[in-house]
């Protein structure tokens, strides 16, 4: 047979690793056909609201629900009265405490969900909210870890307070845990003996992954047929499949959870919420379809806050600039419950990655977990698990030795950086780094940006405001990232015991074409797109002609679900394995078709070729077609697998940013004026969306080091509940982004992938801030918190006399 | 509540439908009506991701009543292309990247067709004023941003070339 088609054309029509594929998602999403939570409209369907405490501390005396009970079109309202014969008054939270899921008798954070109606419609169900009456005696309030650590008010009566929590001993009522990595006694050895020692403290601010589409559910049950069908915003939708079967009782093949299309998750929807429990009881209840969907407010108060880290730290080092050693203590505000969405043996998630991209002999991490009357969550906004503490702590770190040193922070960054030989490289803090090659990336970004001339601009700059001749500052901030990414290894990455591998599942048809099912949910990332050139690549058949499904625990492999850049690590591990399943199956197959052993045929591109003969060939799909349709001695028919992959480490990108930046000290306004990104994600599978990962992370960097936070009054009251007062960039905020990249392939991983969607922001978040307060460097600034909103970029300079 | 009838007319198809006079029009035309294209981002005008077209004009649907739209035209992201043959800018949102989770989109792409009425030949910073109203936290914008002027040079060549 003659092959009209050259093998260049038929890589690119493979649309494999490496290309720009465009995203298959596009076609629904562009013609307003997407499928979200809030879509779904069932016959019959109720909707549920909640009433929320206006308090941050109450204790509740009473609840009348007479008056919304008589309003037409009401059909329930529960209070934890009614789920606590169910045992559903109270649910675990992943980082191993409990939270109410309504208020039992007193509530800790305002927004805290206290009843929860069940009306004919989203408008009644308002309504009856306001008609519920609720008698509330207010407790005093804290909402300051430090105080809360002093305090003799004890915010969780629910607790002893001489019991051990789920992370060891507690030392005060209002404490929760405490964490402890690395040689303190050591450290502090080397950092008393040192040279130099830095000292700052820092404080993380809290703020909210807020993605454009609120936290909802629809639960159905079925009564006809014992079955429970649960669509929700979940990132994990096998977790909450287990986790919902478990509180219920209801066996687990009983119940199907689907994670429709998400609009966007950033770590928001990893959570498991009051209201996807009470829209569970509530269909239970009353035999009918219940929607639950948060409006924006409730978003922001009550569900999944990031951050909120106050850090303390100390780093030593040579005379020439050699880091010797670096002690950090965070006081963690978990708020009241500890629902932190983080690998069970890490209650402060990864920030013992706090050493960064440096080589550090000794250190020492310690975490106190602490209540306080704010509302729980503690997840990772994109980031994996406090990986965007850590690296903002250590590139702080590094800003304020290059200061104490009076050095410059690129060069002091050079001299302590990981070199390329080191790796595999084992951490004072106790992980293994896989591959990195940090100083080529570092010099090919200062190139890019021609650093030297930058220094030499902002000389001038300096030097043309001293003479009154500028109000405006120049500032150049500079980082350098290792996020670590894609949890598991299962022997020491679990959530509540379960397991963090991921899976993949493929079944080829007879005519070549292909579905794949992955344990995890894209929320924007394009797995339609990406995960089928990964297996385009690994099989031989184009990436357009397999369709990828996920998020239908009743189809998809089991699978611990989309965060902290797992996907690609861990599930696109898998769908290579998977592949690669199906490729030794289809050459058993080759081989009988072309009459020679399974050992004389080669895999190239879309077929098998018998070795030195190119022209005898099978191609996939002719491979395929044989599968099923003939009889093939020794092999079962079919042709489909199912992979499921425990990664034997993590893998850990990295990146060097830089951000050029004008400030006017009189209106305290920044002007990005550059931002160059060079990130080093290992193999590239779709540079596209890289690209488009990045300036999606860059920008969340943006918001959250130039203004977004959640912030409380004394009372307790959350002072930015509305986009009014939380700060979300538009387009007219945000910059051009020149992006790079190196490669520099994982070891371990099947095609040498890491992970990339959540590196911009990690990295991204301390060159914003290192931008803004190195502009104020020469002028004696050494540190200020973050977000850098107007008012405090304007109250630095004032501090500093730039005004007088 | 009383609820009344409300005439209006949706992507050319003229629509009736019973609501109570509080009902937001977004929910009409979401729940009432199976236009689930605009989507609820913030119910406070801020997010955009409810944008719509009535009249000429772009209107987050999220903060107006539904009764308001009595006697208007309005274009959702529905009515913008078919299958068969897409709007310039969703292919141009496709070809460039512009989207990702796509909750904003139907939202920013309806904003843009009327960007693109109102100014055929828009310079970036125009763009970027245009669609300030309407916020994506996925793409940083800059995606979406190169979409329309795609889009807008493309409809302008198109234009001319009819011409």
């Amino acid at each position: 047979m003659k092959d009209e088609v050259t093998r260049e054309e038929r890589v690119t029509n493979l649309k494999g690793l490496g290309c720009s594929r465009k995203r298959v998602e596009d076609a629904r999403f562009t013609q307003g056909k997407g499928n979200y939570v809030d879509d779904i409209n069932l016959p019959g369907m109720l909707t549920g609201d909640f009433v929320r405490s206006p308090y941050a501390h109450a204790r509740i005396k009473s609840i009348n629900t007479d008056a919304a009970m008589a309003l037409d079109g009401v059909i329930a309202v529960l209070t934890a009265k009614d789920l606590e014969p169910l045992g559903l008054h109270w649910m675990p939270t992943l980082a191993g405490d409990k939270q109410m899921v309504l208020a039992d008798g007193k509530v800790l954070f305002q927004g805290q969900e206290v009843a929860f109606v069940v009306a004919k419609d989203r408008y009644i169900a308002s309504d009856a909210v306001e008609l519920v009456e609720v008698d509330y005696e207010e407790l005093p309030v804290i909402v300051d870890p430090f105080k809360s650590m002093q305090s003799d008010v004890v915010l969780r009566e629910d607790l002893d307070p001489k019991a051990p929590g789920a992370h060891g001993p507690r030392k005060h009522h209002n404490h929760i845990f405490t964490w402890e990595v690395g040689d303190e006694d050591g450290t502090n050895a080397v950092i008393d003996d040192a040279d130099i020692v830095a000292e700052e403290s820092m404080y993380y601010h809290r703020t909210h992954p807020c993605p454009l589409e609120p936290c909802g559910a629809v639960a159905s049950m079925d009564k006809v047929n014992g079955k429970l069908t649960l669509w929700g915003t979940f990132q994990a939708p096998h977790v909450v499949r287990t986790v919902a079967s478990l509180l219920s009782g209801i066996e687990e093949h009983n119940i199907r959870v689907v994670s429709p299309d998400i609009g966007g998750g950033f770590g928001n929807k990893v959570g498991v919420y009051p209201g996807y429990v009470c829209s569970i009881v509530a269909s239970i209840v009353t035999g009918v379809p219940v929607k639950w969907v948060e409006d924006r407010m409730e978003n922001l108060m009550s569900t999944a806050f990031a951050r909120d880290y106050w850090m303390k730290g100390k780093i030593s080092a040579t005379k020439e600039g050699k880091i010797t050693g670096l002690h950090c203590h965070v006081t963690a505000d978990h708020g009241a419950f500890d629902a932190c969405a983080d690998p069970t043996k890490f209650p402060a998630g990864f920030m013992n990655i706090c050493t960064g991209s440096y080589d550090i002999p000794i250190a020492y991490l310690g975490v106190d977990g602490v209540y306080t009357n704010k509302a729980p969550g503690g997840v990772s906004y994109r980031c994996s698990f406090r990986v965007t503490e850590a690296v903002y702590f250590i590139e702080r770190m590094i800003e304020v030795l290059a200061i104490e040193m009076n050095m410059d922070a690129a060069e002091l960054r050079r001299i302590n950086f990981i070199k390329k030989e080191q790796f595999p490289y084992n951490s004072a803090l106790g992980w293994e780094y896989d591959s990195g090659d940090y100083h080529t990336a570092w010099d090919k970004a200062l190139k890019a940006v021609d650093y030297e001339g930058l220094r030499k601009e902002q000389a001038e700059r300096v030097a043309a405001f001293k003479a009154g001749e500028t109000r405006s500052i120049m500032g150049i901030g500079l980082s350098f990232f290792t996020e670590i990414v894609g949890a598991g290894p299962v022997k020491n990455c679990d959530i509540l015991g379960m397991g963090m591998f991921d899976s993949c599942e493929i079944r080829i048809h007879p005519t070549g074409s292909a579905v794949a099912r992955l344990g995890t949910i894209s929320q924007g990332q394009g797995h339609a797109t990406t995960f089928a050139q990964i297996l385009a690549s690994e099989i031989g058949i184009s990436a357009d002609s397999i369709t990828i499904e996920e998020g239908d625990t009743d189809t998809a492999p089991y699978g611990l679900g989309t965060y902290g850049s797992r996907s690609t690590p861990v599930a696109g591990a898998a769908a290579a394995m998977v592949g690669r399943k199906i490729r030794a199956k289809a050459q058993m197959i080759a081989a009988y078709l072309l009459e020679v052993h399974d050992d004389d045929v080669e895999f190239d591109v879309d077929r098998f070729v018998v070795k030195g003969a190119p022209e005898r060939f099978k191609t996939m799909s002719e491979i395929a077609y044989a599968a099923y349709n003939q009889a093939i001695p020794g092999l079962e028919p079919g042709l489909e697998a199912v992979s499921y992959y425990d990664p034997p480490n993590m893998t850990y990108p990295f990146g060097a940013y830089v951000c050029v930046m004008d400030i006017d000290v009189d209106t305290g306004v920044p002007t990005i004026n550059r931002f160059c990104a060079l990130d080093d994600c290992g193999t590239r599978i779709n540079p596209m969306v890289i690209e488009g990962q990045v300036h999606g992370g860059l920008t969340e960097a943006l918001a959250v080091a130039l203004g977004q936070e959640i912030a409380y009054d004394d009372m307790g009251n959350c002072k930015t509940g509305t986009l009014m007062d939380f700060f979300l960039p538009t387009a007219w905020e945000v910059p051009n982004y020149e992006t790079d990249f190196t490669v520099t392939p994982s070891p371990h991983h099947p095609i040498g992938a890491k992970g990339v969607g959540e590196s911009p922001h990690v990295g991204g978040v301390p060159c914003f801030s290192n931008a803004v307060q190195e502009a104020f460097r020469p002028f004696g600034n050494r540190h200020t918190n973050m977000p850098h909103d107007h008012w405090r970029i304007w109250k630095t300079a004032n501090d500093l006399g730039m005004h007088d | 509540m009383t609820k009344q009838m409300i005439t209006m007319t949706v992507n050319g198809e003229k629509k009736e439908v019973l609501a109570e006079p509080r009902e937001l029009l977004i929910y009409v035309l979401r729940e009432k009506m199976g236009m689930t294209g605009p989507h609820v981002g913030c119910e406070t005008s801020h997010c955009g991701a409810c944008t719509v077209e009535i009249d000429g004009k772009s209107v987050k649907s999220c903060t107006m009543f539904a009764a308001q739209a009595q006697g208007a035209e309005i274009t959702t992201i529905e009515g913008l292309g078919s299958p068969d043959s897409l709007h310039v800018l969703q292919e141009s949102f496709k070809e460039h990247h512009g989207l990702q989770c796509g909750y904003c989109t139907p939202g920013m792409i309806t904003r843009a067709h009327r960007l693109l009425q109102a100014n055929p030949n828009p310079t970036e910073e125009e763009v970027r004023f245009g669609i300030a109203g309407n916020i994506c936290r996925c793409t940083g914008y800059q995606n979406i941003v190169k979409s329309i002027l795609s889009a807008a040079a493309e409809l302008n060549a198109a234009k001319e070339a009819a011409q």
